[in-house]
C-alpha cells in the first residue's frame, strides 16, 4: 500500500477531521457564489438603504439587514471571501518562513539552533496583540515606501505580513523536529558523502521528508492566523470598511446589541466554525501524516 | 540554584533590553512625531521653529542614539510624559495597571475553578462520555474568538437575562457596584482560559495515571479516588503549573480584547488608546511593561517547576 494510502486511511478514521473538511468545502463555496447570489437576489451587497435598517430575515434578505440597511448574508459571503484569503495567504507565508528557518535550526544545529529555538520561545511568550496592535500602526511612509497607506491592496498585504510575523513558530518548531529526525537517516548521510552542498540537501533531500509535518503545521497555523486577523479587524486595524471581513463586521456590534442581536452572531460565528474546523483538519492530518507514537489524536 | 537563577534573570534582562530596541524602533515607525503634532496644535509655527525644535528635542538624531539617550533616562526610572493625560507616564500607567491585575486576577481563578475540575474528571476517565465532552468544549474554546465570546457573554446576560451590565465601569462610588459591573469581563476572560487549562491538566492526568506508582498503588488495593486525589493529583499539577504561568502572554492579549469590548479602562485598553492617540511614551512603555510581566511569569515558570518538581536539577546551562 502506497503512504499516501495509508495517511488517507488513518485521516478517514477521523470523523472530526472528515467534518472539518466538509464543513470548510461548503464555507469557501458558499463565500465564492456571493457574486451569483448577490445577481440571483438582485441586490447590490454595497447598497444603502436607510429604510430597511435592521430588517428583520425575509425571502429578498435571508439573514436581515444591518444598520445601513445592507444585506447581512451578501456581506457575510463577501467578508468570508476576504477573510478566507487572507487567513490562506498569511498561513502560506507563516509555513514559508517557519520552514525556512525550522530547516535552518534543525539541519546546521549548533549556536544557530539555540538563537533560533530561544527565539521562537521568546515570541511564543509575548503578548503578541498588543505588538500586533503597534505594528498595524507603522506608517509606510517611514519606511521608504511612499504613499501607499491609502491603498486597498496594500492594506490587505500589511495584514498578512503582521499576521504572518506571529504565525511562524509552531511551522518552526515542527519543522525542526522533523528535520532533527531526518537529518539522522542513512540519505542524508549519503547525500553528504558524495559532496552535496548542505543547501542542496536541506531542500532537495531533507525538505519532502518533512512535507507531512508541514502540513499539519500549515493547517495548525492557519486557525491561529484567523483569529489573530479578525481580532486585528475588529479592533479597526486590520481590513478596512467598507471591504467587509469577518472581523470588521463585528466592530461596533456591543453598541448595535440592543437593536439588533443577530448582528453580532453570524460573523463571529462563521470565524468560529472556520477555526475549530480548520483545527479538527489539523488534528486529523497530524494523526495521518506524522503519527506521534503514544497515542492517538484528542478525538 | 543560586547560579540557575541569575542565568535565568540574565537571560530575561537580555531579551527584555532587546525588546525595548525592537519596540522603540517600531514606535518610532508610527505616523508623525512629536514636533509634527505641536505644529498640527499652533500652526503658527514656521518650519525654522519645526528645525529648531526638533535639534531641540534631537529628534534629528539617528534613531539609535535617540534608543540609547531614552534608555540611559528609562534606567534612572524617567520615562517621560504621557500625551493623553498630561501627566508623567508611571502615574498614566499605574491605575489601568492594577486594573488590569485584578482583571487577570480573578478571571484566572474563575478559570482554575472551571478548567481544573473538568480536565482532572476527563483525565481520569479516558474515552468515557464526559472525557469526549470536556474535550469537544475545550477545542470549541480554543477556536473561539475572543471578542465574540464577550459580545455573546453580552447577549446572554446583559440583554436577555439582564443579570449583570454590560459595561464594566460603575458609576456609583465603592466596592460592591465595582465588583458587580466587573462580573461579565471577569466571566469572558475566565471562560477564555479555561479550555486551555482544562486540556493541559487532562493531558497531565493521564500522563500522571500512566505512571508506575500508581499500578503499584492500585495493586496494594487502593481506592481509586485515593489514587487519583492523593498519588496522581500532585504529578499532573507540576507540568500543568508552569504551563499556566507560561500562558501570561496570551493572557494580556485575551484581557486587551475584554477591555475593549467592555470599555473596561485597564492596560490593554490604555496601550490602544496610547497607539491611536500618537502618545508614543506612553505606548512604548504599557508595550514595555507588558513584556516585563510576561517574561516575570515565564521566570517564575521555570522556578515553580523546579521548586515543585524534586527531579528537576538546576544544572546552570542545560537546565535553562
Amino acid at each position: 500500500m502506497s503512504p499516501s494510502r495509508r495517511a488517507w486511511q488513518r485521516f478517514r478514521r477521523h470523523l472530526f477531521g472528515l467534518a472539518g473538511l466538509v464543513v470548510l468545502a461548503l464555507l469557501t463555496g458558499a463565500c465564492l457564489s456571493a457574486g451569483w447570489l448577490a445577481a440571483a437576489l438582485e441586490i447590490d451587497p454595497a447598497a444603502v438603504d436607510l429604510f430597511g435598517q435592521f430588517g428583520s430575515p425575509s425571502a429578498a434578505h435571508p439573514l436581515g439587514q444591518d444598520d445601513l440597511g445592507r444585506d447581512v448574508l451578501l456581506r457575510l459571503l463577501l467578508g468570508g471571501q476576504v477573510s478566507l484569503s487572507v487567513a490562506l495567504a498569511a498561513a502560506l507565508a507563516a509555513a514559508s518562513l517557519g520552514t525556512a528557518i525550522g530547516l535552518a535550526a534543525g539541519y546546521l544545529g549548533g549556536w544557530l539552533d539555540a538563537l533560533l529555538m530561544r527565539l521562537v520561545d521568546s515570541v511564543i511568550a509575548l503578548p503578541l496583540l498588543p505588538l500586533l496592535i503597534v505594528l498595524a500602526a507603522i506608517d509606510p511612509a517611514k519606511l521608504g515606501l511612499g504613499d501607499l497607506g491609502e491603498d486597498q491592496g496594500f492594506g490587505l498585504a500589511r495584514i498578512v505580513i503582521i499576521v504572518a510575523l506571529v504565525g511562524w513558530t509552531t511551522p518552526a518548531r515542527l519543522v525542526r523536529g522533523a528535520t532533527l529526525a531526518a537529518r539522522a537517516q542513512g540519505y542524508v548521510l549519503a547525500a553528504r558523502a558524495l559532496g552535496a552542498a548542505p543547501i542542496a540537501i536541506a531542500l532537495r533531500h531533507i525538505l519532502p521528508n518533512v512535507s507531512g509535518p508541514l502540513i499539519v503545521a500549515t493547517t495548525l497555523a492557519a486557525g491561529q492566523v484567523i483569529l489573530f486577523e479578525s481580532a486585528l479587524s475588529f479592533l479597526g486595524l486590520g481590513i478596512q470598511p467598507p471591504t467587509p471581513s469577518w472581523g470588521n463586521m463585528l466592530t461596533g456590534a456591543q453598541e448595535l446589541i440592543w437593536q439588533a442581536p443577530m448582528l453580532a452572531v453570524y460573523p463571529g460565528l462563521a470565524i468560529f466554525l472556520t477555526v475549530i474546523a480548520v483545527n479538527f483538519l489539523g488534528d486529523a492530518l497530524q494523526d495521518a501524516l506524522a503519527p506521534r507514537t503514544s497515542e492517538r489524536g484528542p478525538l | 540554584m543560586a547560579r540557575f537563577l541569575a542565568w535565568r534573570l540574565a537571560q530575561s534582562l537580555i531579551v527584555l533590553a532587546l525588546m525595548s530596541l525592537a519596540i522603540y524602533g517600531l514606535i518610532g515607525l508610527m505616523p508623525g512625531d512629536p514636533i509634527d503634532l505641536a505644529l498640527s496644535a499652533d500652526p503658527r509655527l514656521t518650519p525654522e521653529d519645526v528645525a529648531r525644535l526638533r535639534a531641540l528635542y534631537g529628534l534629528d538624531e539617528p534613531w539609535l542614539q535617540r534608543y540609547f539617550a531614552w534608555a540611559g533616562r528609562a534606567v534612572q526610572g524617567e520615562f517621560g510624559y504621557s500625551r493623553l493625560f498630561a501627566a508623567p507616564v508611571l502615574a498614566a500607567l499605574a491605575d489601568p495597571l492594577g486594573r488590569t491585575l485584578l482583571l487577570m486576577g480573578g478571571s484566572f481563578l474563575v478559570a482554575l475553578l472551571v478548567g481544573l475540575p473538568a480536565g482532572m474528571a476527563a483525565g481520569a476517565r479516558p474515552h468515557s462520555r464526559l472525557d469526549y465532552a470536556v474535550n469537544f468544549v475545550c477545542f470549541a474554546g480554543v477556536a473561539v474568538p475572543a471578542f465574540w465570546l464577550a459580545l455573546l457573554v453580552i447577549l446572554l446576560f446583559a440583554v436577555t437575562l439582564q443579570w449583570f451590565p454590560a459595561s464594566a465601569v460603575a458609576l456609583e462610588p465603592g466596592l460592591g457596584p465595582q465588583l458587580y459591573h466587573m462580573a461579565l469581563p471577569v466571566l469572558t476572560l475566565g471562560l477564555l482560559q479555561a479550555g486551555g487549562i482544562a486540556r493541559y491538566m487532562r493531558a497531565a492526568m493521564r500522563d500522571a495515571l500512566a505512571g508506575d506508582h500508581i499500578r503499584t498503588a492500585r495493586a496494594k488495593g487502593l481506592g481509586e479516588a485515593a489514587v487519583i486525589w492523593r498519588h496522581a493529583l500532585r504529578n499532573a499539577l507540576i507540568p500543568v503549573v508552569s504551563i499556566l504561568a507560561l500562558d501570561v502572554g496570551g493572557l494580556f492579549s485575551g484581557a486587551l480584547i475584554v477591555e475593549m469590548t467592555f470599555g473596561y479602562p485597564g492596560m490593554g485598553k490604555l496601550l490602544f488608546d496610547a497607539v491611536m492617540g500618537n502618545d508614543y511614551n506612553l505606548a512604548l512603555v504599557a508595550l514595555l511593561f507588558g513584556t516585563a510581566v510576561t517574561l516575570a511569569a515565564n521566570l517564575v515558570a521555570d522556578l515553580a517547576y523546579a521548586v515543585i518538581d524534586p527531579r528537576v536539577t538546576f544544572g546552570g546551562l542545560e537546565a535553562a
